[in-house]
């Protein structure tokens, strides 16, 4: 049925007020459209946060808890040890004591499993972490994971920054970062990855170090390190003569990073070399005062993460707030040390899966090339269209237009990002928005040959092809949907980009089309069409 | 304008030569994957992929040698986009399987081996890379600095803002330049004081090497993308079979996957056989053409469906012939438009998306030829047998 004309007016203006409300949502095109990692340039991350070791040093807190415990009560056991799958045994423990140490162990049976097995008179008791708890366990720590890296990432002073959990399956123990705009990726990822876990522990009063290596440091123990003590690597090699150097230290930390207040790069007065100042909180500064009291003449290790970075003696008791970490730092090294240090300490190691690290340059190159290519796309396919349809072609060009335009409006109100591929989609969708006017001025050709009048052939040119229009955009509306699901971060671009133009496709091809068709058709007697 | 006035063109005649052709292709396609094989790129091989711009034309063996010496071996090392363009990409495979390995050291590593070689000068002083710092830490070096000997009349706030002014202008110029500066004159049209350039030129150094990109990607994460690929490409072809099952007939559907199938594949034998990599967009555009190559074998089944309407007296096989021909001048047209557009994406789109779009111009002509030569085929030769059954 022909367009009447008062229909003809209010679609008209339906028309102009989507267009202007496009227009709205998207101008000025700089500041509301979101660019992809791959056109501003930034860094994408893939981290695996290794959940075991939170499983592992929860295991280790129960095991010393327990034995601290069994110790202080003076209660007889042989030995207790964390198993390879975190599993705290407590083994040896005298069997008339079986109905105090099960009373005892009720204040684990929330989260953990016990088993007991009673043999010549011993009991040994297994504890296992619970499905349940575990699972806690790992999501508490990938959160404080993600909220760490989070805060590090705040203090450098990266805008909008996307940090997330993320995991396939049900086990989500992966994060993403993604840090638009990024320059010096290599130091910011590093940043990210530092443990920072600082420690300062006591060395051994007489045979602390240092050693030229493990051996040498376990032999001067008769081989046989004492249970609360450890070798750890010492940085300074100046005491060794520049070999490797070790030493032997409480494994408990007098001082560890909870303890800070906050940290600075500071510079040594004389030699101009870069160092880290920390200052300890309240609780902090008694540990400290009572650690260095009752060790003077001991030396303290400063340890991080895991490694010992400097030795100084302590001569005498401390009781200020404030201590510093010297070593060979560089300016910038010492600067991140101190970020890294005033974020906290990561709960976990982790590891990279993934990393994209586009350049800006390389960002506003692709810009530069996909606008082009764009603009040269929609050029020729307009010219195309006028040669081949000629003032009927007109109607095609219109639509093309304001597809686009609608493309990118929701595309701004939706904050999409818009990547490499997705401007690639744009290109798509400009040769596909003209297959459904095609469809339809081919019927219309058809029809005008057989014989019917303009009026009727327009209307049965589209009436016919409604359906196949409809077809042909679901299916490739399916693909993007595949794509979608495939994809991730710029695939997903692609696939968005896509959908929105072939949706806003289906619209103008049917709407806006006919309407147009409607406009030409008003003169009363038109006879023939340019089509 | 028609562009093929009124064919009548009997299709179906020449259907064993295109069935011979396509068999011909599809072994043709066969054959490059058992030889060459896929060139698959980092995404699915897992891997590191260093894209390197140098100041003057690189000298490839130069930068194996280098790589070499530094002990990162079994490198690739390619020329990257126009020759003038100075551009290197180097490609690293993991040198061990274990997924515990620090990702972030190979891309380190190599920026390490050609800091050694291409600024060696530099090496051992306190300058920085002007053409590699980021803005933040050229303004903090200008900050401390004080070329202007600001800091009496600025409060610090302002003095911050004010030189990071001046490191956003030195840093966004050298964005807009491809990432580069090639010597400091360049930097008199920024209108920076003379102090400021004073203290640039006597500071800073000018890299002879920007690093633009790098890609790295675990095992783990390789393999998982690998085998997300090939689910997506078989479940989309899934997907439309039944589409098109749904919309028309089993048959129809069962025709219009050949097509397809048949399409994608001879698109990666002429990946395999061009050696061109085949990267997690590549496979974009294969997915995106099995949902676009479909339309054309639409619209020819929806005039079959029509035809078999309005001309019940005729047989299939002048149908099928009636039905393509009545499409033909569409077919045409949006092959051709949408050619055009991909087509402009090849040759403009620059490196990043060529994969991508070569992909998709290949596609589009054999998605064209596909619906004619292998769709229309199908669906006469099951109505013949069938018939001939029923007989």
């Amino acid at each position: 049925m022909a367009l009447m004309k008062r229909n003809l007016k209010y679609r008209l203006i339906f028309i102009l007020a989507v267009v202007a409300g496009s227009v709205f949502l998207f101008y000025p095109p700089s500041q509301k459209i979101n660019l992809g990692l791959d056109l501003r340039g930034g860094v994408h991350l893939v981290l695996q946060v290794a959940t075991t070791d939170a499983v592992r040093a929860e295991a280790n807190q129960v095991r010393d808890r327990v034995e601290a415990d069994l110790r202080e009560n003076g209660i007889v056991f042989s030995r207790t040890r964390v198993s390879d799958d975190f599993q705290v045994e407590i083994l040896g423990l005298l069997q008339d004591q079986e109905e105090d140490w099960e009373n005892y162990l009720t204040q684990y049976s929330a989260n953990w499993t016990v088993r007991s097995r009673f043999r010549e008179g011993e009991i040994d008791s297994v504890l296992s972490m619970n499905a349940a708890y575990r699972k806690v366990l790992i999501d508490q720590t990938v959160r404080q994971v993600r909220e760490t890296i989070s805060r590090r990432v705040d203090q450098y002073g990266v805008a909008e920054p996307t940090i997330v959990v993320y995991g396939s399956g049900d086990v989500k123990d992966q994060i993403i970062v993604e840090l638009p705009g990024i320059e010096d990726a290599p130091r910011v990822i590093n940043l990210i990855k530092s443990v920072a876990l600082l420690e300062l522990k006591i060395t051994h009063p007489t045979q602390g170090g240092p050693y030229t290596s493990r051996e040498a440091a376990i032999q001067s123990f008769n081989g046989a390190l004492p249970p609360d003590f450890e070798v750890l690597k010492y940085q300074d090699t100046s005491e060794t003569g520049g070999e490797e150097a070790y030493m032997v230290v409480r494994k408990a930390a007098s001082i560890t990073g909870q303890h800070l207040k906050n940290a600075r790069r500071a510079e040594d007065a004389f030699s101009g070399r870069s160092e880290i100042e920390f200052f300890l909180n309240a609780e902090g500064v008694a540990l400290f005062s009572r650690a260095t009291e009752q060790n003077v003449g001991n030396r303290l290790a400063i340890v991080l993460d895991g490694k010992i970075r400097s030795a100084p003696n302590i001569s005498e008791k401390i009781t200020t707030e404030s201590a510093r970490i010297t070593g060979t730092f560089s300016a910038v090294e010492a600067e991140d040390l101190a970020l890294v240090l005033r974020s906290g300490a990561l709960p976990a190691k982790i590891t990279m899966l993934e990393n994209r690290t586009i350049g800006p340059s390389l960002g506003q190159d692709s810009i530069d090339r996909g606008v082009r290519a764009s603009w040269v796309a929609v050029i020729l396919v307009v010219i195309g269209m006028l040669i081949a349809y000629r003032v009927s072609g007109m109607n095609a060009v219109a639509c093309l237009l304001l597809n686009l335009t609608i493309l990118t409006a929701v595309l701004a109100y939706f904050r999409a990002t818009l990547t490499l591929p997705g401007i690639a989609g744009i290109i798509l969708t400009i040769g596909m928005a003209v297959d459904a006017n095609i469809l339809i001025f081919e019927r219309i050709k058809e029809e005008l040959r057989v014989g019917k009048t303009v009026r009727s052939a327009v209307d049965a040119g589209f009436s016919r092809v409604f359906l196949t229009i409809i077809d042909t955009n679901l299916t490739t509306l399916v693909a993007a949907l595949f794509l979608f699901q495939f994809g991730t971060g710029p695939i997903r671009g692609f696939a968005v980009t896509l959908a929105v133009g072939l949706i806003a496709n289906i619209f103008t091809a049917v709407f806006v089309s006919k309407t147009l068709f409607g406009l030409i058709l008003q003169k009363s007697n038109i006879e023939k069409l340019s089509i | 304008m028609d562009i093929v006035k009124n064919p009548q063109v009997d299709w179906l005649k020449f259907k064993w030569i295109f069935i011979s052709v396509s068999v011909v292709l599809v072994l043709f396609g066969g054959g490059a994957l058992l030889t060459s094989g896929l060139n698959l790129g980092i995404d699915f091989t897992g891997g590191t992929l260093v894209y390197v711009k140098f100041k003057d034309t690189p000298q490839i063996d130069t930068i194996r040698t280098t790589l070499n010496r530094a002990g990162l071996n079994g490198q690739e090392v390619v020329r990257f986009d126009e020759e003038s363009k100075n551009e290197v990409q180097i490609r690293m495979a993991h040198s061990k399987t274990d997924d515990s390995l620090d990702l972030s050291r190979e891309s380190e590593q190599i920026s390490l081996a050609l800091r050694e070689e291409y600024n060696r000068e530099h090496l051992s002083n306190e300058k920085l890379d002007l053409n590699n710092v980021s803005r933040i830490e050229l303004s903090t070096k200008l900050r401390n600095l004080d070329p202007e000997k600001l800091i009496d009349s600025l409060s610090a706030s302002e003095l911050s803002l004010h030189y990071d002014e001046v490191a956003n202008k030195i840093v966004d110029y050298r964005n807009q330049n491809s990432g580069m500066i090639h010597n400091f004159s360049e930097l008199d049209g920024l209108e920076l004081s003379t102090t400021v350039s004073h203290v640039i030129s006597e500071e800073t150094y000018l890299g002879n090497f920007v690093v633009i990109s790098v890609e790295s990607v675990g095992p783990k994460v390789g393999e998982e993308l690998r085998t997300r690929a090939r689910a997506a490409i078989f479940f989309s072809l899934i997907g439309m079979l039944i589409y098109i099952a749904l919309r028309f007939s089993w048959i129809d559907g069962f025709a219009a996957i050949v097509a397809l199938f048949h399409d994608v594949f001879i698109t990666i034998g002429i990946f395999s056989l061009v050696e061109v990599e085949i990267s997690l967009t590549v496979v974009a555009a294969l997915l995106t053409l099995v949902g676009y190559s479909i339309n054309d074998t639409i619209v020819v089944f929806d005039r079959m469906r029509e035809n078999k309407r309005l001309m019940r007296r005729s047989d299939l096989y002048t149908i099928i012939n009636k039905s393509i021909n009545q499409t033909l001048n569409r077919t045409i047209m949006t092959s051709g438009m949408t050619f055009v557009a991909v087509f402009s994406l090849y040759l403009l789109g620059g490196q990043v998306l060529q994969g991508f779009s070569l992909a998709l111009v290949i596609g589009i002509i054999v998605g064209t030829y596909s619906s004619v030569a292998i769709a229309s085929p199908i669906v006469f030769w099951w109505q013949n047998y069938r018939t001939k059954k029923s007989v």
